[in-house]
């Protein structure tokens, strides 16, 4: 019986080690693949991004012969994908080699360790000097070294429903000079045109951060210079007028129902209802939206295809609080192709970049996905200004574009400004008192490092 | 093999005999290995890593290291508005539909369905325990459907001329606690009709003769019989519905505000959406001390009365 004893020990191990290994592996560190994680629409109809990623893929396969993509499609809405890929990154075994991400994440990914700097391979690659200076930084560590490679970038502005606007007797190049004209023509329409939403601003948490840059801070980059965060002063600014009107803007919208329904402006669905229902259907007259919505109706891959959209929607620039100077308020951000410090294969994530961003692919991108182009030698091609009615509009207000303050602690500020917007959409407090309960949340944020600025 | 354990055990109880050797202690307990390995690394190993992170910083993104902070974490849940707001709104949530929706309604559909007939009795238990199977987020999407503004719960209202209520948005958390409720009451349902088929026949039969009306019956000797059941169906159900997430998470996001918000909730927030995982950690910590308080209510309240 004795032999015994030792081979029940062995087998014991084995099969431990059998199953707990078992757990960890099947992380595919084939040294051939290269896994692609990038955010897929919450809309499942809408495959823009799907099909252009399979598109390149399947190039990048047939020029490496031997070599293979694995793609990770994540379907969330932005602040879970968020979520998911950090937590990807964070591990060799699940770190993707490739991942896209919002320029907004990139420096606090940076601080935290989860990307790789590119410039070695940047310094070699000849397509680099025609990418636009403002895309080069947009992924630049405070280390002034480069972490991803933009692929398009994009503004906002207002979209409006020239035909609503005729039923309201607005003009169709309507042009407002300040918040009051924007409000004066909504309640107009509420007025004139009922059953119809006069006027969309994305608010509150629902929306992600997508709300704070589309709402919120398209309305404090009007109010004044250095609202949020002071660059001199390398301070974030507390107990500003401006973030108090910002938010007293919200209020009037809300609270006079010029807006959607309350419950449906919370609701992380908006984004979509927006984009596939709202504006299609005309149930929606002026939208202070994203320069990418022609992506969601074109024919390919779009969802909802709405060939109409270009007569019927017309575009303005959103302006600044009182009309000052220069009288429109644009931000711009845009995602990039960056590669984690744990990937497994970084080399071929780079060449698989390199395929992303070869020059027919990278204008092939911003024709179907409605992208700003960030490269100079796209932005000229004929194909790409004549891609997206509207295009040019929007390409228009790239000089004038801010950018967010790109700090490891922005995406943590964006979000008690999201609260800030919920609580007063949902009539939990006034803006005077959101603003106060804002600075008082900033201030453990950011360490104490703000400033005053009444 | 049995055969060889029980020779070996025999010979070890054997006065006299030679003192056991080492190879076959180890075989005595070597069966235990993978189950004890497996449970140190996949339940100790996380429990006690948690327990760790929730004494410090640590960050989702936007840190270089995390570094220990003693009880800063816990400290910081106490003086945060937005905690206690959970915390209540946790313990509402777990009283409205636990304690009160699912345990009294499970006790009732059981008792009814001892008296139904048969089709009735398949039909409703069948319905009840869909509710239960489906998983909770599908559970959710489909009770997000039924009190959306637009939704089926409205559409009713208004055929009866009622007036039409925003539920999710005016009474966020009564409407996760009924989604609770509708989702969770299959369990006790079942924990009661095993107890109720538990008494014996006699017993009811001369406490009405005896001239005991339905409501005496059921407060002099239904419940003192079944008292056992209650406190094990009300502990599992609380420990169940503490940390209810998903359903919350589809049906409302915690929101509107924080109205919904109970601690998973809260957490998930805290260490997902805010990148707090020492903090989350910290709170995580915290639901397990709440749910740990509520067992040992329950034991009490169990070994007093029996």
């Amino acid at each position: 019986m004795r032999p015994i004893a030792p081979l029940m020990l062995l087998t014991a191990t084995v099969v431990a080690a059998g199953t707990l290994t078992a757990c960890g592996g099947g992380s595919g560190s084939d040294p051939g693949t290269v896994k692609v994680a990038f955010i897929k629409d919450t809309n499942s109809r809408v495959t823009v991004r799907d099909d252009y990623v399979r598109l390149v893929a399947r190039q990048f396969e047939k020029d490496h012969p031997g070599k293979k993509v694995r793609l990770i499609p994540i379907q969330a809405s932005e602040n879970d994908y968020y979520t998911k890929i950090q937590q990807m990154m964070r591990s060799p075994r699940t770190a993707p080699d490739l991942v896209y991400e919002d320029t907004f994440l990139v420096n606090s990914d940076i601080t935290a360790g989860l990307l790789r700097p590119l410039d070695d391979h940047l310094r070699t690659w000849d397509a680099w000097r025609q990418f636009e200076p403002a895309a080069k930084a947009a992924a630049k560590g405070q280390d002034g070294r480069t972490y991803g490679v933009p692929d398009g970038t994009d503004t906002r502005g207002l979209w409006f429903n020239r035909k609503i606007f005729k039923k309201a007797g607005l003009p169709a190049d309507w042009r407002p000079k300040d918040w009051d004209e924007v409000l004066a023509a909504a309640r107009t329409i509420k007025r004139k045109v009922p059953g119809v939403i006069p006027l969309n601003v994305f608010t509150g948490k629902g929306a992600g951060e997508a709300a704070v840059m589309q709402g919120f801070e398209m309305l404090l980059y009007g109010t004044g210079e250095h609202q949020l965060y002071d660059p001199g002063a390398k301070k974030w600014v507390t107990g500003t007028q401006g973030f108090k009107d910002s938010l007293a803007f919200l209020d009037t919208v809300y609270k006079e129902r010029l807006g959607p329904d309350v419950s449906d402006a919370l609701s992380p669905n908006i984004q979509t209802n927006v984009a596939a229902e709202l504006l299609p259907e005309g149930k929606l007259a002026i939208d202070l939206d994203g320069s990418w919505l022609g992506q969601q109706w074109q024919k390919t891959g779009g969802g909802n295809p709405w060939p109409e959209w270009s007569a019927t929607l017309g575009q303005a620039p959103f302006p600044t609080q009182h009309g000052a100077p220069p009288g429109r308020v644009s931000l711009a951000g845009g995602w990039t192709w960056s590669v984690p410090r744990k990937a497994q294969q970084p080399d071929l994530a780079w060449k698989l970049i390199e395929t992303f961003q070869s020059r027919p692919n990278a204008l092939e991108w911003c024709v179907r996905g409605a992208q700003i182009a960030v490269r100079k030698d796209v932005a000229a091609d004929p194909r790409y200004r004549k891609s997206v009615p509207g295009i040019g509009f929007f390409t228009g207000l790239v000089k004038i574009s801010q950018y967010r303050p790109a700090l490891p602690e922005y995406p943590r500020v964006a979000a008690a400004i999201g609260e800030a917007m919920e609580a007063v959409t949902a009539d939990d407090a006034s803006p005077d008192k959101a603003a106060a309960d804002y600075d008082a949340t900033l201030k453990s944020l950011v360490d104490g490092r703000t400033v005053a600025k009444p | 093999m049995t055969g060889v354990l029980a020779r070996t055990a025999a010979r070890a109880r054997t006065p006299g005999a030679p003192s056991v050797g080492f190879w076959t202690r180890l075989l005595r307990w070597s069966p235990l290995v993978p189950a004890t390995v497996l449970l140190l690394l996949f339940l100790v190993g996380p429990i006690g890593y948690c327990v760790l992170i929730a004494f410090t910083d640590t960050q989702l993104t936007g840190q270089e290291s995390a570094s220990f902070v003693g009880l800063a974490n816990f400290r910081r849940a106490f003086g945060d508005p937005a905690f206690r707001n959970a915390v209540v709104l946790t313990l509402v949530f777990t009283v409205l539909s636990s304690l009160v929706g699912q345990n009294t309604l499970g006790l009732a559909l059981a008792g009814l369905m001892r008296r139904a007939s048969r089709p009735v009795r398949s039909l409703t238990g069948a319905m009840v325990i869909t509710a239960w199977v489906l998983p909770e987020i599908v559970a959710g999407f489909l009770l997000y459907t039924f009190f959306e503004r637009r939704g089926t719960l409205n559409a009713l209202l208004e055929w009866l001329q009622l007036p039409a209520q925003d539920w999710l948005f005016t009474l966020p958390i009564m409407a996760v606690s009924f989604a609770n409720v509708w989702r969770g009451t299959a369990f006790s349902m079942l924990i009661y009709s095993a107890a109720l088929a538990g008494i014996p026949q006699e017993v009811t039969e001369s406490a009405e003769v005896d001239g005991a009306g339905g409501l005496r019956r059921l407060w002099h000797i239904t419940l003192p019989m079944i008292r056992r059941s209650i406190g094990t169906n009300l502990m599992l159900n609380t420990l169940q519905t503490l940390s209810v997430f998903g359903l919350i998470w589809v049906m409302t996001r915690g929101g509107p505000g924080n109205r919904s918000q109970t601690l998973p909730v809260f957490m998930y927030d805290q260490a997902f959406l805010k990148s707090l995982i020492g903090y989350g950690t910290a709170v995580a910590l915290l639901l397990l001390l709440v749910g740990a308080l509520f067992s040992v209510i329950y034991l009490r309240l169990l070994r007093e009365e029996v």
